[in-house]
């Protein structure tokens, strides 16, 4: 099949899969198949994209409509896009299996809306992972905003209303303000906002400008939650946890590190800003970020915002890789998608299944669990391994390239910033094994494992941790393609 | 004092258009308010005839023996500025008796009163 | 007979209106205005074409050339203008017969035909003339009949905002007036070509700033730029539904391309923008309009007024969008006028469906109403995103020309207060779709969707709000040509 037709594949794919949902919403059964056949089917189509997208050496792009000169809704599939779009769609597959065990197991209402709106996010983050200019970037981004606000606010209570405004509040307000702006302006300076290999604003610009233009971006895409504008991801808490999932690990999180990568690759170009070194700000307010987020998440009893402070800090690890500028950075900032995708998703599971078993939420409450939950507790573990980046895990190699990226460039501050959260990180999460394995329990728990779906989630999530460890090769192979 | 001689016609507009706008502005009859909008556009006619005064000239009628007569353009422009005068005064008395069969006042402040009273 | 268009645009109404009167029956009336709306229609479209093909038509209104007779004169932007002018009547006229059976006395309905008439063919007039003082008379037809119009509406509030709005607009009509006098004492003439030649002689008597001063003053209370804007909001509210749509998407829309044409054709902006500090007046007033009337927009509880208010913000944007005097800004101006019309005239129109179904326009009236009208409701979304500046819609191609206007201009700051004002659209707009979508009312009566010879005609204006969100070949481009026209950058 050409590129094109697969291009439209991955778009409409989901949105096929939401009339079917639709269409087999009396029948829960078919309904979630239809889900998880519709996931399968994406990857697939994303795999197939792949492997002749990174065949033809100069890309192709496919317009669908063209506003006016320079202003067109385009897609062109890269080897960053590839990357995210296979993440995107395999794990939506993890996901749907787990939401199943998870929305069944709580007894969730309007799970028909739920799967809908699901498929129409990733549907989006499809439209987001193969935008060929930066007008369809934001159409989507903003098209996945929107459509994660139903599933943030699933609950419907005046707690998840207030959240879900947080959310959408932030996210909108952000890109609209300084996204927009910044695409407008790039498009007033250079009267073309299309995604070119080595930038578009080469030498157009003093550094003052560059930096400040690469601010606006780095501020307006929201979703990369760089501090002052990180609050809708704590906010988001409120939703039912495979949507945590989503936000933090497959789409929205991801997408808005993605943008920034693309935005640094394909917009200023990696050697742009290297040499007029405008990136030097944003790098050190992404490093104030994973400082200072790792720190409140320390203080977190409650799981989900310990992790939702955890994802905070480790965009911020995406972003200031992405900052370093040169290609190792971008190499290892992509690869670190991947593996806090993979862990994060890992945790994140974790905290659900505990909660769906046991309906427990706080750190101090889980003493001891370990006993009765042993797998879910495992999983936890090597999760965590990978947010801190120990060895065997993915989370080892992507920290790998950002730190040798850090010495490459002799930004020696970053390697500190990069160590001490280390020590952060694992200061968070190991007191979470540590009280599930070794403390006794106040109470005596009277559940058992999670629901079966929910562990096959889990095993495959943990697999994906290991593989990245042992097989990092075809990442990286494709990752080396970027901006070439 | 010559300036306000020589220019007599212009001051006496300026003036006539201070009442006009005065009696617009100020809160009150609804009535009253019409004779300011109707003073307040004779000032304006005022203002253009002036304007096509040729001294010396004489009306611009046409007949022999005149060499010098005042631009009757003016006049023709406010012929038809007045006839739109009176329209708009017509309208305007027609929608104060309007507003006298609905309302039972033409008092401005009064009318204000009622609207403020209805607004649920 | 082609070479009589210009004459017929304008006349074909103005003779229809006393056919109306004479006639006597309501059928026939809205018949008669529904076909010269149309007829309207393609002669604007013709004269367009013919326009983008040979250059600036001049039409010497019978017979006698300018400067002493009334030259009509026909460039791009203002047959762009005719277009919006006549295709929004157009839709109007077909969309209007049930709503105006609904909303006016049965045996004043041919009068008001004949008043829509007068008025369709004012602001024609005001658009085509090449002559100071005929667009004084103009507006002066269009604006007398709006105020017989607007107080029609059924609320008796109708009839005091019809004559604070008479008050105010023939103020502001005067003060025109004025103005053109002191620049035919100080040139001698009042065809506005001739103006533009003869102004720069003239350009530092202390005459000329007092007549740029009265006419920008009159046509700014036409247009109701902030804080001239008093007479607008009730006007919109309480007179009929078709009237409030007819009038907002075109009256002030005519009313800003006089700004233009007096500001960038006849004064020039050599004298408007470099002598003093026009520009920053103008933006300023905009960007107060656009903000506290968003804001007020934001606390209304009847729609119709919150339209209003958003109207009012959606003149900002274009008096803005002039203000910045430069080929984006001004691009932006005029395909915001287009863009506008529509969406605003849409929902206008949506809210005359839902007044003939409903029987009120008040926020806490509409709960459900996605399911009880759901054609309606969703014309009101759409429309709503459009106000918004949401991509695909008409109004993100006019909000991404204003921030380029605003980043040309060096004024920056000013884009981002611009990119946030249109989050506080989504709040007054996000208001009312909460309501017709998350709420429902179980005790409400059962309610069917709106007559189709109204939604139809309402569904014309979505499709068309679509469509130029997303080809814009039409609207910007031609907004664009003009632009580069007014500004002198081609010939």
């Amino acid at each position: 099949m050409s590129n094109n037709i697969l291009l439209i594949l991955t778009l409409t794919i989901p949105l096929a899969g939401i009339i079917l949902i639709l269409l087999s919403r009396k029948n829960p059964n078919i309904r979630d198949s239809v889900t998880i056949l519709t996931a399968s089917t994406l990857f697939i189509a994303n795999i197939f994209l792949t492997i002749n997208a990174i065949n033809i050496p100069k890309g192709t792009s496919f317009v669908l409509i063209n506003f006016f000169p320079g202003g067109s809704i385009q897609f062109s599939p890269e080897p960053l896009g590839l990357i995210f779009g296979l993440i995107a769609s395999g794990l939506w597959i993890v996901t749907s299996i787990y939401s199943i065990g998870y929305m069944r197991g709580k007894k969730e209402q309007n799970q028909t809306r739920f799967y809908s709106f699901f498929a129409l996010a990733i549907a989006a983050t499809m439209g987001v992972a193969y935008a060929g200019n930066l007008i369809t970037l934001f159409i989507f981004y903003e098209a996945l905003s929107l459509s994660t606000y139903p599933l943030v606010t699933h609950h419907q209570t005046a707690n998840a209303k207030k959240g879900g405004r947080t959310y959408l509040g932030i996210l909108l307000t952000t890109s609209v303000v300084f996204f927009l702006f910044a695409i407008i302006w790039v498009w007033s300076i250079t009267g073309t906002t299309e995604f070119t290999p080595g930038g578009i604003l080469d030498g157009k610009l003093s550094p003052f400008m560059t930096g400040l233009i690469l601010l606006l971006f780095i501020f307006g895409i929201g979703k990369a939650g760089v501090m002052p504008f990180h609050r809708w991801l704590p906010a988001a808490m409120v939703a039912p946890t495979p949507v945590s999932a989503l936000l933090h690990a497959v789409a929205v999180v991801k997408a808005g590190v993605f943008s920034v990568l693309k935005v640094t690759v394909f917009t200023f170009g990696v050697e742009n800003l290297f040499s007029n070194g405008a990136s030097q700000f944003a790098m050190y307010i992404a490093a104030i970020t994973i400082v200072v987020a790792s720190i409140v998440a320390l203080k977190q009893d409650n799981i989900k915002r310990m992790l939702a402070y955890s994802t905070v800090s480790q965009l911020s690890y995406i972003v200031l890789a992405a900052m370093i500028v040169n290609t190792t950075s971008i190499i290892g900032s992509t690869m670190h998608i991947a593996s806090h995708a993979f862990g994060k998703i890992t945790l994140f599971f974790c905290a659900g299944a505990i909660y769906v078993a046991s309906g427990k939420t706080e750190i101090s409450q889980i003493k001891g669990i370990g006993k009765v939950m042993p797998w879910t507790m495992a999983a936890f573990t090597i999760g965590s391994l990978s947010i801190i980046g120990l060895p065997p895990t993915g989370g080892f190699i992507s920290k790998w390239y950002i730190l040798l990226a850090a010495i490459q460039n002799e930004e020696f501050i970053i390697l500190l910033v990069l160590i001490i959260s280390t020590l952060l990180s694992a200061a968070y999460l190991l007191p979470v094994i540590y009280a599930a394995f070794f403390q006794t329990s106040v109470s005596k728990f009277e559940h058992s494992e999670a629901p079966i779906a929910i562990l096959i989630a889990l095993g495959v999530s943990v697999s994906l941790i290991f593989l990245l460890f042992l097989f990092p090769n075809p990442i990286y192979e494709i990752a080396k393609l970027i901006g070439t | 004092m010559e300036l306000v001689i020589s220019h007599i016609n212009y001051w006496v507009a300026i003036l006539l258009m201070m009442i006009g706008f005065y009696a617009l502005i100020a809160r009150g009859n609804l009535v009253k308010t019409i004779v300011g909008l109707n003073i307040f556009q004779a000032s304006v006619f005022l203002l253009y005839i002036t304007f096509g005064k040729v001294s010396g000239g004489t009306a611009p009628i046409l007949q022999k023996n005149t060499e010098l007569y005042s631009n009757p353009l003016p006049h023709v422009l406010i012929l038809t500025a007045i006839v739109v005068g009176v329209a708009t005064t017509s309208l305007g008395l027609a929608l104060v008796v309007r507003i006298y069969e609905s309302y039972g006042t033409i008092e401005e402040d009064e009318i204000a009163e009622l609207d403020s009273k209805e607004e649920d | 007979m082609l070479s009589q268009l210009p004459a017929l645009q304008v006349v074909i109404p103005l003779i229809a209106a006393p056919l109306c009167v004479v006639l006597r029956n309501k059928e026939i009336a809205c018949l008669v205005s529904q076909v010269v709306s149309i007829l309207s229609f393609l002669i604007s479209l013709i004269l367009l074409q013919q326009v983008l093909q040979e250059g600036i038509i001049s039409y010497a209104l019978g017979g006698w050339l300018a400067p002493v007779g009334i030259e009509y004169r026909l460039d791009i932007l203002n047959s762009f203008i005719l277009v919006i002018i006549s295709g929004i009547s157009s839709i109007v006229t077909l969309y209007s017969k049930k709503s105006v059976n609904f909303e006016i006395e049965s045996e004043k309905i041919y009068l008001f035909y004949t008043g829509y008439l007068l008025m369709f063919s004012g602001l024609l007039g005001m658009t085509i003339t090449g002559d100071a003082f005929n667009v004084f008379v103009f507006i002066e037809i269009s604006s007398l009949s709006s105020y017989a119009m607007i107080a029609m509406g059924k609320d008796r509030r109708a009839v005091s905002a019809a004559f604070t709005y008479l008050v105010m607009g023939t103020v502001g009509a005067t003060f025109f007036l004025i103005g053109v006098g002191l620049m035919y004492s100080m040139t001698g003439t009042l065809n506005m070509a001739d103006l533009a030649e003869r102004l720069p002689k003239v350009y530092d008597t202390k005459a000329i700033l007092v007549s740029f001063a009265f006419i920008s003053i009159g046509i700014l209370l036409k247009l109701a730029l902030f804080p001239l804007h008093l007479w607008l909001p009730n006007a919109y509210t309480y007179a009929p539904s078709v009237v409030s749509a007819f009038l907002s998407a075109t009256a002030t829309k005519v009313a800003i391309y006089i700004l233009i044409r007096f500001g960038y054709s006849v004064f020039g902006s050599d004298f408007v923008f470099s002598k003093y500090p026009t520009a920053e007046i103008l933006a300023s007033l905009s960007i107060i309009a656009i903000v506290v009337c968003s804001i007020v927009a934001i606390f209304q509880t009847n729609i119709k007024r919150l339209l209003a208010f958003s109207s009012l913000a959606q003149v900002g944007y274009i008096v803005l969008g002039i203000s910045f005097n430069n080929i984006n800004g001004l691009t932006a101006a005029i395909v915001h006028i287009f863009n506008h019309a529509l969406s605003k005239g849409a929902l206008f129109l949506a809210m005359g469906c839902v007044a003939i179904v409903i029987g009120s326009v008040k926020i806490k009236d509409i709960n459900g109403l996605g399911k009880k009208m759901p054609f309606t409701a969703f014309a009101i979304v759409i429309s709503g995103l459009s106000l918004i500046g949401v991509p695909l819609t008409a109004g993100f191609i006019s909000k991404w020309y204003l921030v380029l206007g605003a980043i040309d201009k060096g004024w920056w700051p000013l884009a981002i207060i611009l990119l946030l004002t249109s989050l506080l659209a989504l709040v007054y707009v996000w208001r009312v779709v909460e309501v017709m979508y998350f709420r429902s009312d179980p005790n409400s009566p059962e309610v069917k969707e709106a007559p189709l010879s109204m939604v139809i005609p309402l569904y014309i204006l979505v499709a068309m709000t679509i469509y130029f969100g997303i080809e814009t070949s039409f609207s910007a481009g031609l907004a664009n040509e003009a632009a580069e026209y007014i500004l002198g950058i081609s010939e």
